[in-house]
Parts: C-alpha cells; sequence; structure tokens
C-alpha cells in the first residue's frame, strides 16, 4: 500500500447531503450559534438564480437532501422560489428556522411550493429563559408558528439547544413539547464552535446536569412512546469517543454558506491554513472533486498517530477537524474527546473549567455589538 | 394492518435516484437506498391495495415466483419503520 501521502478514498463519495445556508441575518442572537464569529463581515449573499445553480449542479451529482439554514433563512424573500426550483429538481427539502420571517399564511404558500418538513427550534421552554437566550422576545411568535405548521399538515418537529441554562429545564422543555402535540423533539446538544466557543465555559453543562438530564429524558421517552419521538444526545465532551463528524470529510456533506463559499462541514472555515472555493467561480463538481479544501482530509492517509493505526478509525474518522484544532491547535490531530487521544485532558480540564465558572457571567450574544467587541479585544 | 389499502406514511417519498442506480425512500433529514425488491413493493404502496393485493400484483408480475412470506415479512418490517400508512 502507498507509504505516504493522499490516498484517494476507495469508496465513490458524493454530496448527498446539501446545506445551503442562505444567509447569516438573523433577527435573534443566540450565544451558542454556530454562524462564524465574523458573520457581520460576510456582505453579499448569493443571488437567487446562484442558489438556482448550486441547486442543480449539486442535485446532478447526486445531493437528494436539501437543508435550508441560515442565520434565518426566513429573511430571504425568494425563499418560496428557492424551495419550488429544489422540489421541481427532486430534493427533499428541509426548512430549519427560529419561526421568525414566519406566519401561517408563509407556511402555506412554502408548502405549495412543495417544502417537505419544517424544523422549528426554541431556546427554551419558558417566555422569560427563551427570550433572555434569544435576545429578543420571540417565544409567542414560536408557539404560534409550531401550531401552525402542524395545522398546515406537517409533523410538528421542535428543536432544543440545549446547555448548561436549560438542561435542568428538561421536563419543563418536554413537557411544553407534548402540550404543543409536537411529533418529534431533538434535544440537541450545543456543539462548541462559533458562538458557542466563546461562551464554552458558561454553556458547558456539568456531568451531574447531564446526569439528571438523561434520566428524564429516558422516562419520557417511554412515557411517549409511539406519540412523541424524542431524540436525546449526550455531548460529546462527555464520551469517551469523538462522532463521526460529517460521516467523513468529503464524503456525503456539502455546506454552502451564504457568499457562496463551499465548505465540508458548516464550520470548516475557522480551519487554519486552508482556503475553500466559493461556487461563484467554479462548479460543484470541481469543488467536491478536485478542490484541495475538499480532499484535505478525506479518506485516511491524513491521520497521525493514534488514530492512523487505530482499528476505530472507519467509525468515527478521527473525529471533527474543527474540535481537533480548536481544542489541540492542529485539525489533523485526533479529536481529544477521545481517550486514545494523548490531549484528551484538554477535554476533561474544559469541563472543570466550566464547572468552575459562575453562572451570573454574562453570555456574549451573537450580534453585531460582540462582533465588534471580539474582534477589537485581538 | 391487514386487509387495510396502504400507502406510503406522509412526510416520506419514493423516488428513483439516477446518480446512485437505486431507488430511494426521502424522509426529513434522511434516506435509506431501497433494493429492487424492496423498491417494487413500496411502488405498490399507493393507497389503491391492501397486502394481499401487492402480493397478487407482484406474483402477476413475476410469474412462477412464491413472493408471498417475503413480500408481508418486507411490508412488517416497513411499517414497524414508520414508513407506511392504511390509506
Ligand atoms: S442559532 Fe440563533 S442566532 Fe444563530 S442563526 Fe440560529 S436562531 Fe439565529
Ligand atoms: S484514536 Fe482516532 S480513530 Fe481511533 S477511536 Fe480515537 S479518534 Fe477514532
Amino acid at each position: 500500500m502507498s507509504a505516504a501521502g493522499y490516498v484517494p478514498p476507495e469508496v465513490p463519495s458524493r454530496p448527498l447531503w446539501l446545506l445551503a445556508e442562505l444567509t447569516y441575518a438573523c433577527p435573534l442572537q443566540c450565544p451558542y450559534c454556530s454562524n462564524p464569529l465574523d458573520y457581520t463581515a460576510v456582505r453579499e449573499e448569493l443571488d437567487t438564480e446562484t442558489w438556482k445553480r448550486v441547486l442543480r449542479e449539486a442535485r446532478a451529482m447526486g445531493a437528494a437532501q436539501l437543508g435550508l439554514s441560515g442565520g434565518e433563512p426566513a429573511t430571504r424573500t425568494d425563499l418560496e422560489e428557492i424551495v419550488a426550483e429544489a422540489r421541481r429538481l427532486g430534493y427533499y427539502t428541509n426548512l430549519i428556522t427560529s419561526g421568525l420571517g414566519l406566519d401561517a399564511a408563509r407556511i402555506e404558500r412554502l408548502h405549495a411550493a412543495g417544502l417537505d418538513h419544517i424544523q422549528v427550534s426554541f431556546q427554551a421552554s419558558t417566555e422569560e429563559l427563551n427570550n433572555h437566550l434569544a435576545g429578543t422576545d420571540a417565544f409567542r411568535h414560536k408557539l404560534e408558528i409550531a401550531r401552525a405548521v402542524k395545522a398546515a399538515g406537517y409533523p410538528m418537529v421542535l428543536c432544543f439547544v440545549l446547555h448548561r441554562d436549560n438542561t435542568d429545564s428538561m421536563d419543563a422543555i418536554l413537557t411544553l413539547a407534548a402540550q404543543l402535540g409536537a411529533d418529534y423533539v431533538e434535544l440537541a446538544t450545543t456543539q462548541y464552535y462559533g458562538w458557542a466557543w466563546v461562551n464554552r465555559d458558561r454553556l458547558l453543562p456539568t456531568r451531574e446536569q447531564l446526569v439528571r438530564a438523561e434520566a428524564v429524558a429516558h422516562r419520557w421517552q417511554a412515557d411517549m412512546k409511539g406519540r412523541m419521538k424524542i431524540y436525546y444526545v449526550v455531548p460529546d465532551y462527555f464520551e469517551d469517543r469523538p462522532k463521526a463528524c460529517m460521516n467523513g470529510w468529503g464524503k456525503v456533506f456539502l455546506t454552502v454558506a451564504p457568499d457562496g463559499t463551499a465548505l465540508p462541514c458548516h464550520s470548516a472555515r475557522e480551519l487554519p491554513g486552508l482556503s475553500f472555493p466559493n461556487v461563484r467561480d467554479h462548479s460543484v463538481e470541481w469543488i467536491w472533486k478536485d478542490s484541495p479544501g475538499f480532499n484535505r482530509f478525506r479518506g485516511y492517509g491524513w491521520m497521525k498517530e493514534p488514530c492512523r493505526s487505530c482499528d476505530e478509525k472507519e467509525k468515527d474518522f478521527g473525529g471533527c477537524r474543527c474540535q481537533a484544532f480548536l481544542l489541540t491547535g492542529a485539525p489533523e490531530n485526533a479529536d481529544p474527546v477521545c481517550s486514545k487521544s494523548p490531549e484528551h485532558g484538554r477535554v476533561l480540564s474544559a469541563i472543570e473549567q466550566a464547572a468552575a465558572t459562575p453562572s451570573e457571567r454574562p453570555l456574549v450574544f451573537r450580534n453585531p455589538r460582540s462582533v465588534r467587541r471580539l474582534h477589537g479585544e485581538a | 394492518m391487514s386487509g387495510a389499502r396502504l400507502r406510503i406514511a406522509p412526510g416520506y417519498r419514493l423516488q428513483w435516484e439516477p446518480a446512485q442506480s437505486c431507488h430511494v425512500l426521502l424522509y426529513p433529514e434522511g434516506m435509506v437506498q431501497l433494493n429492487p425488491s424492496a423498491a417494487a413493493v413500496l411502488e405498490l404502496c399507493d393507497g389503491s391495495l391492501d397486502a394481499d393485493g401487492i402480493v397478487a400484483a407482484l406474483e402477476a408480475k413475476y410469474p412462477g415466483a412464491d413472493l408471498a412470506a417475503d413480500v408481508r415479512q418486507f411490508l412488517e418490517v416497513a411499517d414497524e419503520r414508520g414508513w407506511l400508512r392504511s390509506a
């Protein structure tokens, strides 16, 4: 076999999943937002026609699932047009929304355009905490939108992003979901990139919180069996094997950011020394097959020890490149969530450091003022 | 579900994928690739036939094959996974 260097992967990979981040504009200010810390510097969004071309090209390569997200995708006035084109091309279209920018009439229009699925995100189960975390008055509107989604004939799919400040309210969250008549509830764990990375010490839950939350989730899963499906995963910082990030770099997942930058995962922009192509300059086919950015961590040839000789590498692909970079300084290291990583201690000390951080410490909200402050400080 | 006419559950879509050269079942944020026999069964789940009708239609299409047991077993699995509804 090849002694060194990049070995192209054996499996033919295709971008089965296209995530179209239509915009970074968003009326909310979630402190765990995965958008880049300098999202305000991204000025020019792709226009409708360019999005349509991206949809066509990715579809021709096999993309079948389309996620429409952001920012808040509903701030795009051409959302209906983009959905209609996607559906015409044969995509299964998923709208990932905070509910802001939608009302019952617009949901009907999206439905008529062929939208397949809507997921509404909530910040918490009470108006006060939800609005605090969202940085705006959004709770009542979200309740209305959740009901309107169901009234339009869709399953009601709610997503709550969990962290230290709302993990203890798991019971209240699930009570709210059940009262609303939710069909699916995703209890998503905060992913520590972007704004969540800045707020990590304030957002990481404690082990005790997780033990309690897990018990609550399991009880509800049993009680609601057949009525409301509840997805709950333990945050990976508390595991000893990393998640199979994106099912492998450049294997099935393609993100296109609002300005047209194509990424193997939505946080990959943060990685140093890599440049990612833009759909304005290149075809999706070239980007996927030939661009250096998408080939950088394909397959296994780039791996260092302990991943290189590890018999689990086909299961997790060495974990997340962004997490490896953020925690160890080098994206080609093993994801330090892995207990085989020599730097696993960094994850453990992050948990300790967070536990020692008082809850009174203010959160950094995702808004232009914070962007200026973060970049001014540097 | 015996006797009921079957159709693909709302939110699920059966479709041919040229790039993968197979039928797939698409659903919220997910996709399963289907082998040709699974696709042949699901294509008949259009709300007009019950399980017996589906077996009969397939046996008419592939004469000589004894498909009943396999088809019923597949329909059960498909139902368990939430792919089917009674029309
Ligand atoms: S995480 Fe919050 S702030 Fe970020 S895009 Fe989503 S709703 Fe907007
Ligand atoms: S050493 Fe690397 S490949 Fe092995 S389990 Fe850990 S992260 Fe995965």
